[in-house]
């Protein structure tokens, strides 16, 4: 790759925010704060990679998904399923009355595993199907949603059912899934703690670097044409449809994209929280994660890391103290956010902090680079429909 | 299907679509040849609207068929219709306003039209010095990095041309291009449609009938999802039932 290529990928500002973000997480977190404080945070990026996906879908394309939970749980369910096997070996399992499944199952009257349970023996299976399955499920949904022209409200509304069904269905099927409960009791990873000091160390920095990963790829998706795509798609679709493209295909692709970052998601909180249930697949969670997205700023993907957090840490701290508060001052952000600044925090920054950092960043770089004969790029490689 | 191959590039034959039992376009034939510019005329509500809707694939046809070079329209999805040739300008102008003028003419640029192309699309010099050239012929080579919503009323509609235009279609459908423009506009834009129109067919939905005479090779009247008259524009501005329906007001 070119440096001009590089330079329409990252420009100045985005080196800046991700070193920014990559500074925090990697340094100033894990140096300042206690492994539970830590382990909190690391739960709370997960959720970034949910408002990560939503950033594309519903800040560039203008598809809102109502039931990104759906995609977070699937995730999440498939790495469970395979820690629940490892647990459930038949030393560990021996007081039951069928040894050698899990828990749940030998409380159902079941007495061998399930059909579909019996891939997630494999890791390497398990690795692809948190990425995989949930790709496959939205790309369903998605043919069959955006092949019609559903959307807008509409599809906010389907993708709503979704995520009350598949509740429904994992809190009705207990013994396949762990009911209400979930699957929990979740202990070791190849014979290693996962419950240890240790592992949640090396668990929160695994979440670090896929984050980063999303965000790369995601990044990568803005800046390309495709991004210009989902903002002209958003505020024009018959024009894009007339200019020779199939619409359904691009928000077919960015929905898929925005569940397999939320499947990512979901599969680094099974790991970190140690379990998962259907609290967090339902309607209630897939608003929420839209909240952090919106709060952060819908179109920007770093914003959406930073809403993810602020929010749920206000959350952890508020609801300490005033737990039966808590739903009120949610709502009372969004309405907030939607009213005073619907671009977010993001938004807030890019009027009033960015200007005078891209004239430090300019002044620095240009006393560095004025021999080379470095010229700005045109706005037009800058610019992808908002701000970053 | 009835209708057989022919020379023209549009063949539009028996053409009906009815809403709910009303028929807005109703039992239509026409033909426009290899570089004619076609205008089609009428009071409101007499289908001319509705006929490019149905040849660009935007509403469905009831009844009869499209040809374009002898391929069948009616039975295409939007976006293979704009494939095969035929670029449609809308009404109001359809642009992206949160996109630069540059980025709006280069997503319309005929190259990476799949998810996977639109991905890995690359700005090379082929890109760049169409979206220059369209950008002259559009007068706003000056403007490539202007917000398309920053745009005057008349530099959309121009925008949008150029959003044809990079496409290189072979028949190219405008909506009333110089509605809402102002006299030096109007004049650019007639002059704009003249270089145009040079190696390919235009259809003109028009109601400025002094622009119609100045830009038409030939008039198509409608009236009520039917053809009144057609001809000349001098021919058709004569016919007194065209001054009765539709010039008369």
């Amino acid at each position: 790759m070119s440096y001009a290529n590089l330079r329409t990928l990252l420009p100045k500002n985005d080196i800046l925010n991700f070193a920014v973000l990559a500074l925090i997480l990697v340094v100033v977190l894990p140096l300042s704060m206690d492994l539970f404080r830590l382990n909190l945070i690391g739960k709370y990026l997960t959720y970034s990679f949910v408002a990560l996906g939503l950033v594309l879908c519903w800040g560039y394309g203008g598809i809102l998904s109502l039931g990104q939970g759906v995609f977070f749980g699937l995730g999440g369910y498939a790495m469970a399923m395979f820690l629940k096997i490892e647990a459930s070996s038949p030393e560990n399992t021996a007081i039951q009355s069928t040894p050698g499944i899990p828990d749940f199952m030998d409380w159902n009257q079941l007495t061998e595993l399930p059909w579909f349970w019996q891939p997630f023996h494999s890791l390497t299976f398990t690795v692809i199907a948190i990425i995989v399955i949930p790709s496959i499920f939205a790309y369903i949904i998605g043919v069959a949603m955006f092949k019609r022209r559903v959307g807008g409200v509409y599809f906010a509304i389907i993708t709503q059912a979704v995520a009350a069904i598949l509740t429904i269905l994992i809190i009705g099927q207990q013994g396949y899934t762990g009911g209400v409960n979930g699957i929990t009791d979740l202990r070791t990873l190849f014979g290693w703690d996962i419950r240890t000091n240790e592992a949640k160390y090396i668990f929160y920095f695994l979440c670090v670097f896929m984050l980063f990963l999303c965000l790369g790829v995601a990044q990568y998706v803005r800046k390309s044409k495709l991004g210009r795509l989902l903002v002209a798609m958003r505020e024009m679709e018959d024009r894009v449809r007339f200019s020779g493209y199939d619409v359904a295909n691009f928000k077919i692709f960015v929905f898929c994209l925005g569940s397999a970052f939320a499947a990512i998601g979901g599969a680094m909180f099974t790991l970190q929280v140690g379990f998962m249930s259907p609290t967090f697949v339902g309607i209630v969670p897939s608003i929420e994660m839209v909240i952090f997205c919106a709060v952060g700023g819908r179109l920007s993907i770093f914003g959406a890391v930073y809403g993810a957090l602020l929010v749920n840490w206000a959350k952890s701290t508020f609801s300490e103290s005033f737990p039966e508060l808590w739903l009120f001052a949610m709502g009372a952000l969004f309405i907030g956010v939607v009213m005073a600044f619907p671009d977010g925090l993001a938004g807030l920054y890019s009027k009033y902090g960015e200007p005078h950092v891209t004239r430090l960043l300019d002044r620095f770089t240009s006393s560095k680079s004025k021999t080379s004969g470095d010229s700005d790029l045109p706005p037009e490689m800058e610019a992808e429909g908002g701000n970053s | 299907m009835s209708s057989s191959n022919t020379d023209f590039v549009l063949a539009v034959e028996g053409l009906t679509v009815s809403f709910d039992g009303f028929k807005a376009v109703n039992d239509l034939s026409f033909y426009v040849d290899k570089n004619e510019i076609r205008v089609i005329v009428g009071p409101n509500g007499a289908g001319k609207t509705t006929v490019l809707d149905l040849i660009c694939g935007r509403t469905k046809a009831t009844e009869g068929s499209i040809k374009f070079r002898n391929k069948e329209l009616t039975k295409m999805k939007e976006h293979q219709i704009v494939r095969a040739g035929v670029g449609r300008k809308f009404q109001t102008p359809s642009i992206y306003g949160d996109l630069t003028v540059f980025e709006n003419l280069e997503i319309s640029f005929p190259r990476g039209r799949s998810v996977f192309g639109a991905l890995t699309f690359k700005r090379d010099a082929e890109v760049l010095q169409r979206v220059d050239e369209i950008s002259r012929m559009i007068f706003l080579d000056e403007l490539l990095h202007t917000r398309g919503d920053l745009l005057s009323h008349g530099q959309k509609q121009w925008l949008e041309i150029g959003m044809l235009l990079i496409q290189d279609p072979e028949l190219l459908m405008l909506d009333e291009p110089v509605a809402g423009m102002s006299v030096s506009e109007r004049r650019k834009t007639a002059e704009l449609l003249r270089t145009i129109t040079k190696d390919r067919s235009v259809i003109v939905i028009e109601h400025d009938m002094q622009f119609v005479a100045e830009i038409a090779d030939k008039v198509t009247v409608l009236h009520q999802g039917k053809i009144l008259a057609e001809g000349t524009a001098e021919h058709v501005k004569q016919d007194p039932k065209v001054i009765e329906v539709y010039l008369g007001h």
